[in-house]
């Protein structure tokens, strides 16, 4: 009785160690996700059914949403059977591990040890050749090319020569348990991610602070205060398409500011372990009208003057009697083909501003000034207003991340590359050269095995062969 | 001279070093063999020029430097760099296998691919980046990507050679596996052809399959039309089945052994999927964690991805399991390069297609 149940946990561990188990886990893994991708993840069930009576039929779509939605379909990746494939994956690489990890690393710190001639023979990579000369003469040229060739030898004295032995990329044999490690340690490094850090979503309009994150149906309060100074879209040329976001943040904290920082959609701010990468944007909900312009006002003799104006606001031109209001104002403006404006968009695309100018009372001109445009910044009469910014009506939408595991998923990143790279493209490679006396000549065995790409390790071991050969007529 | 000429100089190129493959095929001359190899070399000579024109031109366009103009950032792109690879993939086959035969399999893939650049709607202008894809990640992303998905598709040729040469029974899995794909594949290429010829569009390939594909076959509005498109479809899968056998002679003449076949199906995979675990998974991971704070999110393509990746990495252990090499490894090769085609157009073609129809 005993000795069944032991047999039997020995047949589970078998299993479960496995590469049948892994394959199966594999062919089980990559199936159901072909599943998640055509169906909506997490989205509105409209979506879903709509997707389902295209798939199959109008009439059979509402049955299959609520079988689908039992299994957890619609959010896949986060039910618990995808995950309990995960973690059967995990187990797997685990098992298979501690079963075979022992005693790879037993053979990996096995010593080499020479080995008879008869031995060499059958190895699947041997030679044998003749040299004319003696084995003590040749021996240090020997343990020197097989050196050039990568393999520090041992030597050993024998009846009537030596031998020598070496190894190359012997811990290579462990880059498939690294890869496995690996992989186990990204796992583990997600885990952490999820269950200790958040991911969530802030808004923060220009010149004001926020703390607060929405994190799915959380509201999450941070210890310190982000303010954004100001956020601008830059475009390609003339055009329309965006060419970078950018915010200009300051990070607030116990009244002080510590960091400041803009960010871009590749280039994210980090501050005591949370990051704040560029998400989104938008108008702040009616604040299109309460902006402050940023001018800069230059007379023709060159004086300037820095203005913060609101809509309707007056200013002068510095040292000259003419004064401009602002008029109008449009987020995104464009001359239709008759040279009529209209506002194409409510997005901060072309901000342009109508200002009206007057001298002593009377009214001198009046004109649209574009801030992507500077040469519609000229004046009739020779002096500029530079239109910088028109500030405070854009938010900044910030994707807000604490992972206190993504170091591990870094590391597990970099591990495995070396272990895959250490697998496939590094090979175990061992080497016997034996030097047997024969009268005045030496006979060469040669045996040698490798645990893959047998036919390079072939070509190098028979350029060690043309070169030992060489050397019989130099050392005469 | 301009890339779009040297792009054209190198579809040519291949094409006739297509065609003296197949002479080479037929008559096993050597001066025609490197005749061909020449015709090979050419194409990919003035393609890598045409690349390298395009690659500083965007650079002077966009001026954000070298590194991160890679023309490398649409569908022509990269399908032109696709292309580019699998040339370069076999020419190092050929060099070190000293067999030319498949050339006459690659450079009609490298042929057509080109062409379908021609004829279908696919943008060839130079876009500006939008703001996400303005990463040094781009090139190392890409690049990498592309180069295993080229190892892969040599997997694949391979691993469906293999099949061919080693099927013996018309009963057999392998067999009907082969034939099946041949089949299928055939249908495709029919039935879109005959919507091309009978729209006459040049629009996107997303609009294309939304509006066009198979509207003249089995999306026709006639039931009539369906059943024949059907009926015709089951005639071509019969017929592919049923003769088979002749590709079989044709390829035992190309002197290719099945060892050799499966030593390089096994070797392009190993070589890609190292390659493709760090350039296609891990450094978009990295990238999508700078860009977006989420280094993964199932969206379709990193799941296609992964799938793919599962895919190769049963392929690899499979060969472990006793009964599993030769034939079966040979089928999951398949299955894998079907997988990175789906992964690499038919995530954008296909699933956001069904996906935005909600939407519309």
């Amino acid at each position: 009785m005993e000795k069944e149940k032991s047999t039997l946990i020995d047949k589970i561990w078998a299993f479960f160690a496995s590469v049948k188990f892994a394959i199966i886990i594999f062919a089980l893994i990559a199936t159901t996700s072909i599943i998640g991708t055509i169906l909506e993840q997490r989205e509105d069930p409209a979506k879903n059914l709509q997707i389902l009576s295209r798939l199959f039929s109008e009439s059979l779509a509402p049955t299959l949403y609520e079988i689908f939605d039992k299994l957890g379909f619609f959010n896949m990746y986060r039910s618990w059977w995808f995950i309990s494939l995960l973690a059967l994956f995990a187990l797997n690489l685990i098992i298979c591990s501690l079963d075979r990890l022992p005693k790879i690393w037993k053979l990996v710190k096995e010593p080499m040890l020479p080995l008879p001639e008869e031995t060499l023979k059958k190895f699947l990579i041997n030679r044998e050749f003749t040299i004319k000369n003696t084995p003590d003469n040749i021996k240090f040229f020997v343990s020197d090319t097989l050196k050039k060739s990568g393999f520090k030898c041992n030597e050993v004295k024998e009846d009537n020569g030596f031998q020598f032995f070496g190894q190359k990329w012997n811990y290579s044999r462990l880059g498939v348990y690294l890869t496995h490690m690996s992989i186990l340690l990204i796992l583990i490094g997600a885990l952490i991610g999820i269950k200790l850090g958040f991911k969530g979503y802030m808004e923060v309009g220009e010149g004001t602070v926020s703390n607060t994150v929405i994190s799915g149906d959380k509201v999450l309060t941070l210890d310190f205060l982000v303010k954004c100074e100001n956020f601008e879209t830059e475009f390609y040329g003339m055009s329309d398409m965006p060419k970078e976001y950018r915010s200009w943040l300051t990070i607030i904290k116990d009244g002080k500011e510590v960091v400041k920082k803009s960010i871009t959609v590749n280039d994210p701010l980090t501050y005591e372990g949370i990051t704040f990468y560029q998400s989104s944007y938008g108008i702040i909900p009616n604040g299109l009208g309460r902006g402050i312009f940023i001018f800069n006002v230059v007379s023709k003799d060159g004086k300037s003057n820095l203005l913060n104006l609101r809509f309707g606001d007056s200013f002068q031109i510095p040292g000259t009697n003419l004064t401009g209001r602002i008029i109008d104002f449009s987020p995104a403006l464009r001359y239709d083909e008759r040279g009529n404006t209209f506002t194409y968009t409510n997005m901060m695309n072309n901000p342009a501003v109508l200002i009206d100018f007057t001298e002593s009372g009377k009214h001198k001109f009046s004109g649209w000034i574009f801030k992507r445009h500077p040469e519609s910044w000229q004046l009739p009469d020779g002096n500029r207003v530079e239109f910088y910014n028109y500030w405070g009506v854009e938010y900044t939408g910030l994707q807000v991340r604490k992972d206190p595991g993504v170091w591990l998923v870094y590391l597990g990143c970099i591990l495995i590359s070396i272990g895959l790279f250490t697998a496939f493209f590094l090979s175990h490679r061992r080497i016997w050269v034996k030097l047997i006396a024969d009268k005045q000549y030496t006979r060469i065995v040669i045996g040698a095995n490798t645990n893959k790409n047998r036919a390079a390790f072939e070509r190098k071991i028979d350029m060690i062969v043309s070169t030992l050969s060489k050397n019989k007529e130099g050392a005469k | 001279m301009e890339s779009p000429l040297l792009f054209g100089i190198s579809t040519m190129a291949y094409f006739i070093a297509m065609m003296i493959y197949f002479i080479y095929l037929a008559f096993r001359n050597n001066p025609v063999g490197i005749i061909a190899t020449s015709f090979t070399i050419l194409g990919f000579i003035s393609q890598t020029f045409a690349i390298a024109l395009r690659w500083k031109e965007f650079a002077e366009l966009s001026g954000m430097g070298f590194i991160r103009s890679a023309p490398l950032t649409n569908l022509y792109e990269s399908l032109t760099f696709f292309v580019w690879c699998l040339i370069l993939g076999y020419l190092i086959i050929e060099f070190k296998f000293k067999n030319r035969s498949f050339g006459a399999f690659v450079t009609p893939i490298a042929g057509l691919v080109l062409a379908f650049i021609d004829l279908t709607g696919v943008t060839k202008e130079i876009q500006p980046l939008v703001p996400a894809l303005k990463s040094n990640w781009l090139l190392a992303h890409v690049t990498m990507s592309f180069i295993a998905y080229a190892a892969f598709a040599i997997s694949f040729s391979t691993g469906i050679m293999y099949l061919i040469l080693n099927t013996e029974k018309k009963n057999e899995p392998a067999y009907i596996f082969w034939t099946l794909t041949f089949g299928l594949f055939a249908i495709l290429i029919l039935s879109m052809g005959i919507d091309f010829l009978t729209f006459k569009v040049k629009v996107r390939p997303e609009i294309f399959i939304k509006s066009y594909l198979f509207k003249t076959s089995f999306l026709h509005p006639s039931a009539t039309v369906n059943i024949i498109s059907w009926l015709i479809s089951f005639a071509i899968i019969f017929i592919v089945w049923k003769y088979g056998f002749i590709l079989k002679r044709i390829l035992i003449k190309f002197g290719l052994s099945a060892d050799m076949l499966d030593e390089i199906t096994y070797k392009s995979i190993a070589v890609g999927f190292p390659i493709f675990t760090l350039g296609g998974l891990i450094f978009g991971a990295i990238w999508a964690d700078q860009a977006w704070g989420v280094y993964w999110s199932w969206d379709p393509k990193e799941t296609w991805s992964l799938i793919t990746w599962f895919i190769y990495a049963f392929y690899i252990h499979s060969r472990f399991v006793r009964g599993w090499k030769g034939k079966k490894a040979a089928i999951v090769a398949v299955i894998g390069f079907m997988a990175v085609i789906f992964t690499y157009l038919g995530v954008n073609l296909l699933l956001s297609g069904l996906h935005s129809y909600g939407s519309q």
